[in-house]
């Protein structure tokens, strides 16, 4: 269990920098989510903490030990790969054993250690088996094992659900974390799932394009995302977002429809994005004057929700409703409650805080 | 685009019974010319059928060719050029695949020239080496105008000489490459996770990977080395180094001296053929498979 301190990092592949001076530090035993599109550069972050990757310019601390010039297996880290990566000659008993065998443990407590984890993570009587005789589940076990087998500092996750089938990701999602709650490692998972985000960590990274665009728990991020990137990213269905124009210090318009905010401090004419959540938006039978009405051209059932899907304001936006409501298609008049909305600046993408953002600006 | 209508089906087959018979015919005229007695070999036309004499000729053949002492020979030096260039190719396919070094395109495209320069094209300057290993480096002295002097090393008439110039060619370097590409970065990163460094890495997943590629190549060497026959000519003139190959030639009747003896002649290739023939047999499924594809 130890803490990770990402300093200033920076990585070029030749001359183009793909991670652009990222600052983070992480708790002793948290487990910290890294999300973001695919291409943001997570993977390259994660491997640079493994030290598969050479850092180009910053450090990182790994228990208070810088660890730039160490060799991976000086760090400390075990890591489970997308592609589980096993290796396919051996055995899952082997290639679960295979850190301990390289490292000299004596045969007999290899033996006891492999059959413990193995009992520990569900594969038992397959110990005997290659990789190429095993599901899918079942080999992201293994390299779980593999990784467990070690009693490392860190866990490094990347990608490792994503070749999964959806009820074995939800399965395997939550064996993750509760294997991390009994053991209490630090643990660095990497996604661009934000439900499996949502969902694992204690503490998420939001990046984008190399940035980080916002760190927090699950609940901050969801109900204050930092910028308009990060409401267009996490939640499913993800934040509408629409342009629009500021008419008041709480006002905005936008496609000649008015909708009231909390008091912002908006000067007349500023350009903005306007934000609300799926569930926030409330279908109601009275449309207000100049209120928002979306135009809904297509609805998806999902069993215990409705998802009215349609255009507002210019911008494609989804509207969800309870199971058993009627709303089809056509105008949806819409009521948006002031404090579910959120405003972020058109030019920067930044949330505007109700009142301080505005004060300090001017 | 795989097609399976009985004629095509009837078609290929033809194409392939064709195809063999072509290949099998001189193989029966051997088997044939070596089962028969002096007179009835020489009969025009020859006897279509096998004789009764085979096990005779076949003695005749492995006393007068001095078998006994070259085929071991041929079996050290075909068996030394198989090890030595799986060994060769293996290491420096791993290097130029695994390792990221400066010069590491250099000697990429270097080793890549000498496919291009097989020995039959460099056997006089393959042959001046020879006569002296140490030579190149002679000159080069002698030309930077150090006075220093090489002892002589002369690879002539010894299992070196038979075996190294045979050793140094790219194929089976990149048939290793190939195959190693197919091999997923993310193992080598598993290994380095779990601690292995490179040596570890290439004993324990690379070597166990590529045994078919091994038994493939081992066997392509083994044949190649032991069908050699211009080069043993020219290094060996020490009877105790002769080759099968060597040996074989001698026993075909030469344009002037004795009568030819064809009976005996092609009694002989049937026992240098035997060797490379039970390599491949004890090997193939193996040598298929790692010609044909990765195992999945
Ligand atoms: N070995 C490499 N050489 C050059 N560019 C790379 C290399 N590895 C990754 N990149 C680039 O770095 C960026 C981030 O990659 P990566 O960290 O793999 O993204 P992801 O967030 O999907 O895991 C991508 O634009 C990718 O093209
Ligand atoms: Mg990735």
């Amino acid at each position: 269990m130890s803490d990770i301190a990402i300093r200033g990092v920076r990585k070029s592949y030749g001359r183009i920098e793909t991670v652009h001076g990222l600052d983070l530090a992480f708790g002793a035993g948290e487990f910290v989510v890294i999300l973001g599109p695919s291409g943001c550069g997570k993977s390259t972050l994660l491997r640079m903490i493994a030290g598969l990757e050479s850092i180009t310019a910053g450090e990182i601390a790994i228990g208070g030990r810088v660890v730039n010039r160490l060799e991976p297996r000086e760090r400390g880290c075990a890591m489970v790969f997308q592609n589980y990566a096993l290796y396919p000659h051996m055995t899952v008993a082997e290639n679960i054993g295979y850190a301990l065998k390289v490292a000299g443990v004596p045969k007999a407590e290899r033996l006891r250690r492999i059959a413990e984890v193995g009992r520990s993570i569900g594969l038992d009587g397959l110990l005997d088996r290659r990789p190429a005789q095993l599901s899918g589940g079942q080999r992201q076990r293994v390299a779980m094992g593999r990784a467990i087998i070690r009693e490392p500092k860190v866990f490094l996750f990347d990608e490792p659900l994503s070749n999964l089938d959806a009820t074995l990701r939800v399965q395997m999602r939550i064996e993750i974390r509760r294997l991390h709650d009994r053991q209490g490692v630090t643990s660095v998972f990497v996604t661009h799932d934000q439900t499996e985000a949502m969902t694992l960590a204690d503490r998420l990274v939001v990046l984008n394009a190399g940035r980080v665009e916002q760190v927090g728990t699950p609940e901050e991020v969801y109900h204050r995302p930092a910028s308009r990137f990060v409401a267009g990213f996490v939640g499913s269905p993800p934040m509408n977002v629409v342009d629009a124009t500021a008419a008041g210090p709480d006002t905005v318009t936008f496609g000649g429809l008015q909708l009231t905010v909390p008091p912002h401090g908006l000067e007349r004419g500023a350009r903005l994005a306007v934000g609300f959540r799926p569930e926030d938006a409330v279908p109601t039978a009275q449309a207000a004057p100049d209120g928002p009405v979306a135009a809904i051209d297509l609805v998806e059932d999902l069993g215990a929700l409705r998802l009215l899907r349609g255009r507002l304001g210019g911008a494609d936006v989804v509207v969800q409703t309870a199971a058993g409501t009627r709303h089809g298609r056509g105008p949806l008049p819409l009521q948006i409650a002031p404090s579910a909305i959120h405003l972020f600046d058109a030019e920067t993408g930044l949330r505007l805080a109700p009142r301080a953002v505005r004060a300090a600006a001017a | 685009m795989i097609e399976r209508t009985p004629l095509v089906n009837l078609l290929t087959h033809l194409v392939l019974v064709g195809g063999l018979l072509v290949l099998l015919l001189p193989v029966y005229v051997v088997v044939v010319a070596a089962s028969h007695d002096l007179v009835a070999v020489n009969q025009v036309p020859m006897p279509l059928l096998p004789g009764h004499h085979l096990w005779e000729n076949l003695a005749v053949a492995w006393q007068k060719g001095n078998f006994r002492n070259v085929m071991l020979t041929s079996v050290i030096v075909a068996g030394l050029v198989a090890a030595g260039k799986v060994g060769l190719s293996a290491i420096s396919a791993y290097s130029i695949v695994y390792f990221d070094y400066r010069l590491r395109m250099v000697f990429f495209w270097i080793i890549f020239a000498t496919l291009m320069l097989p020995l039959e094209v460099r056997i006089v300057p393959t042959y001046a080496v020879a006569a002296n290993a140490l030579e190149p480096f002679q000159a080069l002295f002698d030309l930077s105008g150090l006075s220093v002097t090489l002892p002589r090393w002369n690879l002539l008439n010894s299992y070196s000489g038979l075996v190294l110039p045979l050793v140094a060619t790219a194929t089976g370097t990149f048939l290793y490459r190939q195959f190693f590409m197919t091999i997923p970065d993310e193992l080598a990163e598993a290994a380095k996770m779990d601690g292995a460094g490179a040596f570890r890495f290439f004993k324990d997943v690379i070597l166990p990977l590529s045994v078919t590629n091994m038994a493939a190549l081992g066997t392509i060497m083994f044949v190649y080395a032991w069908n050699q026959y211009l080069w043993p000519l020219l290094v060996v003139t020490d009877q105790n180094y002769a080759t099968a190959s060597m040996e074989l030639g001698r026993l075909v009747p030469s344009a002037y001296g004795e009568a030819p003896v064809w009976n005996t002649a092609m009694a002989g290739t049937l026992i240098v053929m035997a060797p490379p023939l039970a390599v491949v047999v004890v090997l193939q499924r193996w040598f298929v498979r790692g010609l044909v594809a990765v195992e999945k």
